[in-house]
């Protein structure tokens, strides 16, 4: 089951994955990610604080944005993943191409700089 | 304890293989991320056999085995029809799936990168692919 709840705040636009992502609902997740980059957005944030899963169909979704994001001049970060879903990230090294932070907090913060 | 499944080819059965090996991984004495990321890597392969090898028809299925031996955990996954070779399939680096914008192509490097050993044998239209997991040394976490 994954439910996506989209939320602003101020500029930042939040989309908090709850539930478990794999190849039979990560469209749902490409297309809370594409009405958002169609909206317009500077920064897209990812809650995955209750994201319990994900496979390669949901990475797969992020990838396939990276380029866009940054062609659009969106900021794009995921905060708040466990750490068995986090070394999932790692363990294909797209700890190096996204940002991946704690918190909202920092995620917030480092936008500011650079 | 049942160590074996009959997996319907619809991607809606992915979550009912998750709480399978859940169930079948509890009792190994794997990390919590090791549980985690092997359950990750049968069902990349599951997923793949599903959406490739059998178009999501749900009348065809997969059946699945769980075994421990020796020092390693062993998931045998078995399907019949079109082989897919995991082990002769090139994987794409992480450059070109970003280039071509392809959403998919990533999950069989996870399975290489995850499992210490891959098997794979096809006979008789019969395909069964060995996914295999080293116990950890005694001694570390």
């Amino acid at each position: 089951m994954l439910r996506i709840e989209k939320t602003k705040e101020e500029t930042t636009d939040i989309l908090h994955l709850i539930g478990e992502v794999d190849a039979s609902n990560s469209v749902l997740l490409d297309q809370s990610i594409q009405e958002v980059v169609q909206q317009g957005t500077s920064f897209l944030l990812i809650d995955g604080k209750e994201l319990g899963y994900i496979s390669s169909a949901g990475l797969g979704v992020f990838m396939s944005y990276l380029d866009d994001f940054s062609e659009r001049g969106i900021r794009f970060a995921i905060f708040g993943l466990n750490d068995q879903v986090g070394e999932v990230f790692k363990i294909l090294g797209l700890d190096r191409l996204i940002s991946i932070v704690p918190d909202k907090s920092t995620a917030i913060a480092s936008q500011h700089e650079s | 304890m049942n160590h074996k499944l009959n997996l319907s080819c619809s991607t809606a059965a992915l979550a009912e293989l998750r709480g399978f090996l859940q169930q079948n991984l509890a009792f190994y004495r794997l990390s919590e991320g090791d549980k985690h990321q092997v359950t990750l890597a049968v069902e990349e392969v599951c997923a793949n056999l599903i959406i490739h090898s059998h178009d999501c028809n749900p009348k065809e299925e997969i059946h699945l085995e769980v075994k421990a031996l020796d020092k390693k955990i062993i998931v045998e996954i078995t399907d019949k029809g079109d082989a897919f070779n995991l082990l002769e399939y090139e994987v794409p680096d992480l450059s070109q799936v970003i280039g071509e914008k392809r959403k998919g192509g990533i999950g069989i490097l996870l399975v290489k990168k995850i499992m210490d050993e891959i098997e794979f044998e096809s006979k008789n239209g019969k395909n069964i692919c060995r996914l295999i997991k080293n116990y950890p040394s005694t001694g570390n976490p």
